[in-house]
This record gives C-alpha cells, structure tokens and sequence, in this order.
C-alpha cells in the first residue's frame, strides 16, 4: 500500500479500500524493516494512532518528519548527543498543521547532525544508508526522510534544506525533492543551522504529493517573522502540465562537458541523462537556453555558503549550553559546564563548523570573509532574479552522478573540479528560490537526479515544469529495490 | 574637590513598559514568582523565533524623536554574541548597526543653569535573565529575559556627578512623561554603566577611560564617579597616572568603591551580525509623523509655562511637574476653572503631604480635580472657611464621598447678617451679668461671646461677621 501516491491512497480510504489503521501498521512495520537496513530513525512511533479520513488529501495518511522539526511530547534530537534525550513541549508550525490536516507522524527521520551535513553519516544514532544499495550513502542532511520515502515507508517525509538537504538525498535515492520560496513555510520549532539559508520542505516520490504536502504546511505564521501569507496560492491545483511556451535556461559553466575533461564515464552518463531530459521538455514546447555566467563568480558559491552558513550556525547553536534542555555538562562552575556540554556533544565536524564561523564573525575577519561573503551572496541572487526575468527557471543535473560509497575509498572520482556540480544547489538557498529535485534516470542500476529552480514565489510554476518532466519519463513514484532500468 | 576635568559618559538602560517582552509574546510586567512570566523564545529552545513587538519599537522611536536623533530609514537588529548563564540564546538581539536614534541632543539644569547633553545613539534591545548568587549555587530567573530595554548612550561630555544624576533624573522624567517606562530603580527599570576619565583643564586630550558597569540607583551613579574622580586624581596627584588603566570595574555598595573586573585587553569581541530572522522594515515618515503627535509635553516646557505663564514660583512648579500625573492634575484644575495659585496651593501642600503620610499616589487618590473644585469654589464663594475646607478634604477622603455631601445647608457657614444678629440678640438678652462684667473693663469675655455664638450656631457662624456684630454691640 505504502508504493501508492497520496491521491491513490485517498482514493482507497475514501471507498474504504483500506484503513487508516492498516496504513499506520504498515508504515510502522515497513519503519523496523527500514531501520534496520538504513539505520534511517531516531524514533518509531509505536503507538501511532489511526485519524479519521476526511476530504483532506492528508486525512488517514502517515509521514515522517525528520528529527529537528519540534515535535510535541516526542523526542526530538536534531541527530546530535547535545540533545539525546530532549523532549519538546510545543510542536513546529509546518507539523502542527500537517496534524490539523489529519495525517499521523510515525517516525522520527535520522539526519546529519542538526542538519550541518551532506553525507547522512553523522547522526548520533550512526550512518544512515541508501535503500537502493546498504553500502552507499543518501547523501544528507535529509537522509533518514529520503531512504524512508524511496523505500516506501509511506508517501512523504519532511526535510529542511539549507544548502541542499532535501534536493541532494532526493536525487541519490531516486524520489522528489522540493523546498519551497523561502518563509513559504514557518520555520517555527525547526532546529536552526543558518537562518538565512534554512527552508523547510519535502520528500516525496511525485510532483504531485510535493504541492499536496507544501499546500498543507505553508502560509503566514505570527511565531515567525520572514513567513509570508500565500493563501492566493494552490500549487496542487495550479499543476495542469502544460508548458508550452515556457523558457529554461542551463549554466554552460557548470553543465559544458568540455569543463571535465577527465570525466569519468558516470558524469559522462549523468550529463547524457540530463540532456535527454532537456529534450523531453523541448518536446513539450519549452525552450532551452544555455547561460554563461562569469566562473569567478560560480567559483565562489561554496565559500560563500560555508562563511554564511558556518557563521550563522555558530550563533544559532549558542542555546545549546546543557543548562536549560540537554544533558548538564560537569564543571566547577557555569563556564566549564557549558564547556564540558558542548565538547561532549557535538561531532568534530560540526565543532569544525563553529570554529570557521567564529573566526570569520571575529571582528577582524569580518569584513575579508562575512561581509564579502554577503556580497557576493548578493550578486548571485541579483543575477539569478535578473534572469528569471527573461527564463521561467534554471534547470541543472543535480551532483557528479550516483550516490557516493560510505566507505569513500570505492569511489572513482572524476579528477576535474567538480564543486560545482556538487554545489550548485545553493543557489536556491542564497535567493530563498523554489527548488525541486526530480528522478532522471539511472546509472548502473541507482537513480540520478535533474532539478528545477525558479524565482519566489513563482513555485507554481515550478513544479508545474517539474511535473510535465515528471509525466514525460518513467520515474514516479518508484520504490527502491522495485522497478529500475 | 579635584583640580582636574572629569570627563563622564553614561549608558542608560531602562526598562520599557509594554503589554508583551520586545521579541516575545510573554507577559511584560514585573513578577515576584521566577520563570512565570515566560514563553518557549525567553528559554532559546530550539527552533523558536523572535517576532518583533511594534509597540516597543514605536516607544523607542518615540525617545528617539524627544531626544532630537536621526532616525534610521528602516529598522532591523543585530545579535550581540557572547556566553553568559543569563544568556539564553547565547546572543541578545540589539541594535548596532543602525540604532533607531543617533546623534540626539537635550538640555538639562543643573544648579539652576542649563546644559546641553550630546547623545551619541539610544537602541532598542532585549534584557537578560537575572541571577541571584548563592553560597554553592545560583538562581535563574527568566522572567526579566526579553524585557525590552532601551539602551540610550551620551558623548563624553557630562563633567561631574551632579550633572550625571541631574542627566538621569531628567531622562527618567521624561520616559514616564511619556509613558515609556515606569522608570523605578528600586525594581531594577533602570541601570547605568558609567564612563570616568579626568584630564588637566587645560588640556585637549582625554584622559584614559575607565568603565563602571551595571550601578543600579542614581546615589550609586552619584558615589561611583566621585570615587573615580578621587582616585584617578591621587594617582595624577602622585605622578602616577599611568596606573590608571583602561579596565572595566564594577560599584562596590558597601565599601563605596569600584573594583577591578577585567582589562581592556580582555574586552569581549561580541561577534555582531544582522539578525536573520527578523526582516528589515521602512520606518515610514507617516508613521514617524503619528509617533511625534503623541509626544507630550515635556517637564521643562511645562515648568517654564507654569511660571511665565501662571506666575508660580520656582519652587511650586518645580514640585508640580516633577511627575507627569501631577503635573496633569494641576493642569486640569486649570481647565475646570481653579485659579492657578489656589491649584498649585492645594497640590503642594494638603494633597502631596497626604500622599506622603499615607504612601499612595497621585493616580489613586480619590480627591479628582473636579471634586477638589467643589472645595475651591465654595471656599472663594466665602460660603465655607479655609478651616471647614481643610477638614471637608479630610473627611471626603476618609469616607471616599464627593466634598459637596459635607456642604449641605446647615453645615455652609453661617453669613446671613440678619439670623446671626436674631441670635446674637438672644445670646445678649440671656447673658447680662456678663455684658456688665464686659463693660466694666473685663473685655476678654469678648471671647466668651463669640464662644457662645459659635456653639449655638455649632461653629457655623461666619466668624468675621460674628466678631463685627458682637463689637458693634457690646461697644455701643
């Protein structure tokens, strides 16, 4: 049952084909299955009960939220030992309203530490792994969201996304991936890594149930100040497929295979996919348009995305002292308390992260790294609007190819530069643009993936492009394991 | 008395009155209860988020305007980073970057001559927790995190303790004139930190600055700078000025000294950024228009009418509009027609001195200005003596009844010259040993007449009228 779409599974509540309780159990046997083949939660929801099935599209369903979303009288861990064992009175927005819709939280979805990482290997309950191949990694921080989801757990889990959270893990385990304009959705009792940067979204295996999910958990929130009221928009019903006439546009910068020379045959493969899905849409009657975009400016994003988001997330992170929630470092007084707390608990990578971060919002780095940073954080974005001006949407292959090896050794890289491929995501982050990850293809039997970003609040238009992608290939709603080429 | 120049610069934080905390919904108000007036963003547990409270921004905007700064073109905060166990967040949301006012001025008196006080910036921000040290542990209380305090900073240009109180005792008149902060000290609304530096008269360079932190009472403003004074001068004095370092020291009440916290070399680089979670907004020249309609009328305007205008003394209207309320009351009096000198007569003296004896304020006493009117008037009317009118505001206070219930008929003084020479005329007839007694030279039986009259009219009789009648009379 859980393989089916949202609207498939309404259908069958609504004639009752099947009932909520049978979904809850099968979502919670389906949740052990998944646990413990990808180490994928914090918590399974045992006692998850059944709601009643309205007309709401969500009534009767079960979803996971991934573990730094608050969740009321749960545990929520944020993934790190800092939080092991807090349990939050208040649930965030973006949950409370998916309850109100009558959908049933099951589980609890593994993620890299507070969501500062892309590898899903950083969880304080382990390595989280791909469903389509155990020795390979989802990619992160949405990992234990996207193994759930691809290995039909149930039809959707949440995300955030602060460089590319939910859009990577989507492409690696082959499901969709969307994180809509930025305060679309409240970020209220979502752990934050950098504010600036954080979005909430979704991982689903359709367009569809994307703009179903978002259409549920957006809209203008009083206990967040960036939200914004979008009660004029229906994605789900704003989706018709049609397409004709609209304008793409690629970054010859950082698709031109003539950049990587030394391509392995995977990239050479992945770029071959993503072509042939470019092609699909120009069936459609959309056109492609290949953009340059000066390198020094490309070539900058990751620095960018660390000083931005490696500084933020050291000042966001400073609540975390042991002294109001989490465990109480030892210490003989409140300084080496806090000391004590924070060395035991986070991860290298992340004390990693703070240490940038505090170097670069030191006063004498702030102008060299911060605000630099800013800047060009600025110019991006203002050439990224200016262009939306003329294109409806950016369209990129998301990553180098498949999903990496845990064990970083089996790997055969491409010897070229390929930080671009690998970062490009963040763009949708820096201007808080629409962004959706869709399945394109499959290399050696594991999913590639193609994405989608267009400029705020345009999402309708969005996924509506993604969707007439969607219908043009075999991709929708695969299940990991299941049907591949 | 040194004889050098002390250079004194103050950091004004006061607390804002407000329904809700700055960047909270929790309730503003103080609490003897710790941790009740608090909501999930005052503990920073995860995932919460600050939301603006419009009003302290317009209340900040409304000091800014009084204080004669620039305002900025929008408004946003920055986070002041730093651990502190009084810290939740670990940074506190202020302003740095663009304060809601900068570059202010405000004249003050002192001794009688006015200063201008140059302000450098005033910021809207948020208060932290406060802690109660004990021998093995230490108490948080969150109920003071995310007050919203206005932090309202001088140039270095005030040059001795009394014009350091007279700076703040002004600036507190003015946030209550204008209903932005209670302004008491004795609940913690308002604390300084207070720059020292002294330099010879004659000099153009500033001598090194030392910094007072967190002196929580004017008295303490006051003791700190004359002991800095002192003691940075016993150093000059003794060819030892370079002793004095540029440290950050803290009051010491019971010794009456400051002490040494840390260096100037250990100063904290708090880390500053913008917030992130707080979109900036354009402060409107409409909305900033609307802000300076509500300004009140300042204690100085006031003081300066009252005198030229309504001929009180110095001294009265200094009293008067030393608070707002009172400076109100006095205005209404006005307005329902008392004359200006009977109203400031009442006000400084029965009515402040009741409000002393028995602890209330102005707010609460029961004697409204229109009830007092109703004394005034009959006592100008001559209807009733000042001495009946003193004990109607003392009963109508004590009973909380309106003055014109112990101004029945048979209680106004008795001045109707005919009725009171009928009773006279009796009190005569019944009385010859008396009026003999009188006659033949024992004329302080005067009294026993006016006694008389006065005790058959039960103290009514209009004593003026009784003495003439009963002269008239007995002399004839």
């Amino acid at each position: 049952m859980m393989d089916k779409t949202i609207e498939e599974l309404h259908d069958l509540l609504i004639n009752k084909k099947v009932t909520s309780k049978e979904l809850v159990e099968e979502a919670l046997k389906k949740s052990h299955e998944v646990e413990a083949s990808c180490n994928a939660f914090v918590t399974i929801l045992d006692d998850a009960k059944e709601t009643e099935v309205t007309d709401d599209l969500l009534s009767g369903i079960p979803f996971g939220v991934k573990d730094n979303y608050s969740t009321k009288d749960i545990l929520t861990t944020g993934s790190s030992n800092t939080l092991k064992d807090y349990v939050p009175f208040f649930d965030a927005t973006a949950v409370r309203k998916l309850k109100e819709h009558g959908a049933i939280v099951v589980n609890k979805t593994a993620l890299d530490e507070f969501g500062m990482g892309g590898t899903g290997t950083t969880a304080h309950t382990g390595v989280i792994r791909n469903p389509w191949d155990l020795d390979r990694m989802c990619a992160g921080s949405s990992s234990g969201s996207a193994a759930a989801v691809a290995a039909g757990v149930y039809p959707y889990a949440l995300g955030s996304d602060t460089g590319d959270s939910i859009r990577k893990p989507a492409a690696f385990c082959g499901i969709v991936g969307y994180k809509p304009t930025y305060g679309m959705i409240s970020r209220y009792g979502l752990f934050p890594f950098a504010s600036s940067l954080d979005h909430c979204g979704v991982l689903t295996r359709s367009v569809k149930d994307a703009a179903i999910v978002v259409d549920a958990m957006k809209g203008i929130d009083e206990l967040d100040m960036t939200s914004w009221d979008s009660k004029d928009i229906n994605l789900y019903k704003s989706i018709d497929g049609n397409v004709k006439g609209k304008k793409l546009f690629y970054i010859k910068e950082i698709v031109d295979l003539e950049n990587y020379p030394d391509a392995t045959d995977e990239l050479k493969k992945h770029l071959e996919i993503y072509h042939q899905a470019l092609d699909k849409l120009r069936d459609l009657g959309v056109s492609i348009e290949e953009v340059s975009i000066e390198k020094n400016i490309l070539n900058a994003l990751p620095s960018v995305y660390v000083c931005l988001s490696c500084a933020e997330a050291t000042s966001n992170m400073s609540n975390l002292t042991g002294i109001i929630f989490g465990p109480r470092g030892k210490g003989d007084n409140v300084m080496d308390m806090m000391k004590d707390h924070r060395t035991k608990g986070f991860s290298p990578l992340i004390k990693r992260r703070f240490v940038i971060g505090s170097f670069i919002l030191q006063k004498e780095n702030q102008e060299r790294y911060f605000l630099n940073a800013a800047r060009l954080r600025r110019i991006i974005v203002d050439k990224m609007k200016d262009l939306f001006k003329k294109y409806d949407a950016l369209i990129l292959p998301v990553s180098t190819g498949v999903a990496p090896y845990i064990d970083g050794s089996k790997d055969e890289l491409t010897k070229d530069n390929t930080a671009l491929l690998e970062e490009h995501l963040q763009i949708g982050n820096f201007g808080g643009f629409p962004s959706i990850t869709i399945p394109d293809g499959f290399i050696n039997s594991l999913p590639v993936g193609i994405n989608i970003t267009g400029n705020c609040y345009d999402d309708a238009n969005v996924l509506n492009i993604a969707y007439a992608l969607e219908s043009q290939m075999n991709y929708k709603n695969m299940i990991a394991g299941g049907r591949h080429e | 008395m040194s004889k050098y120049k002390a250079v004194i610069g103050l950091e004004m934080h006061c607390e804002l009155k407000s329904n809700s905390k700055v960047f909270s919904s929790a309730e503003n108000s103080y609490n003897e209860i710790p941790n009740s007036n608090i909501r999930p963003v005052d503990m920073a547990f995860p995932g919460t988020l600050p939301v603006v409270n419009k009003e302290c921004v317009r209340k900040a905007l409304l000091m800014s305007l009084v204080l004669n700064c620039k305002q900025p073109e929008y408004m946003y905060f920055d986070r002041k980073n730093y651990y502190y166990p009084d810290l939740p967040k670990g940074y506190q949301i202020t302003q740095m970057h663009d304060p809601v006012g900068v570059d202010g001025k405000i004249i003050i008196e002192v001794d009688g001559q006015e200063k201008e006080v140059l302000i450098h910036d005033i910021h809207l921000e948020e208060d932290a927790a406060s802690l109660d040290h004990y021998y093995d542990v230490s108490m948080i209380d969150y109920n003071r995190a995310g007050v919203p305090l206005l932090e309202l900073v001088t140039e270095p240009c005030l040059n001795s303790a009394e014009e350091a109180v007279a700076f703040l005792e002004t600036m507190r008149r003015i946030y209550q004139y204008c209903d932005v902060s209670e302004g008491d000290t004795k609940k913690g609304q308002i604390r300084c930190d207070v720059n020292v530096s002294i330099m010879d008269p004659d000099a153009t360079e500033l001598g090194t600055k030392v910094e007072i932190k967190n002196v929580n009472s004017f008295s303490n403003v006051y003791e700190a700078i004359n002991y800095e004074i002192k003691r940075q001068s016993a150093l000059k004095d003794a060819g030892k000025y370079d002793e004095v370092e540029q440290d950050t020291r803290r009051f010491d009440e019971e010794s009456g000294t400051t002490i040494h916290m840390r260096s100037k070399v250990d100063a904290i680089d708090y880390k500053y950024f913008v917030e992130p979670n707080i979109p900036k907004y354009k402060i409107t020249k409409e909305w900033l228009e609307e802000i300076k309609k509500s300004i009140p009328v300042l204690p100085r305007e006031r003081k300066k009418k009252y005198m030229e205008e309504f001929g009180l003394s110095d001294y009265d209207a200094t009293i008067i509009v030393k608070e707002k309320v009172s400076a109100d009351y006095f205005e209404e009096c006005l307005s329902l027609g008392i004359k200006p000198k009977v109203a400031a007569n009442w006000l400084t003296v029965q009515i402040i001195a009741y409000l002393n004896k028995y602890d209330i304020e102005l707010k609460d006493f029961y004697l409204k200005p229109e009830y007092l009117k109703q004394i005034t008037d009959e006592l100008e009317k001559g209807t009733i003596s000042s001495k009946q009118a003193k004990e109607i505001f003392f009963k109508a206070l004590e009973e909380e009844k309106m003055p014109k219930t112990y101004i029945k008929e048979d209680n106004l003084q008795l001045s109707d010259k005919g009725k009171l020479e009928e009773i006279i005329n009796t009190i005569l007839e019944n009385n010859p040993s008396q009026i003999e007694q009188y006659k033949g030279g024992k004329t302080n039986l005067f009294d026993f007449f006016v006694g008389q009259v006065m005790k058959e009219t039960r103290g009514k009789a209009n004593p003026v009228m009784t003495k003439e009648l009963l002269k008239e009379k007995l002399d004839k």
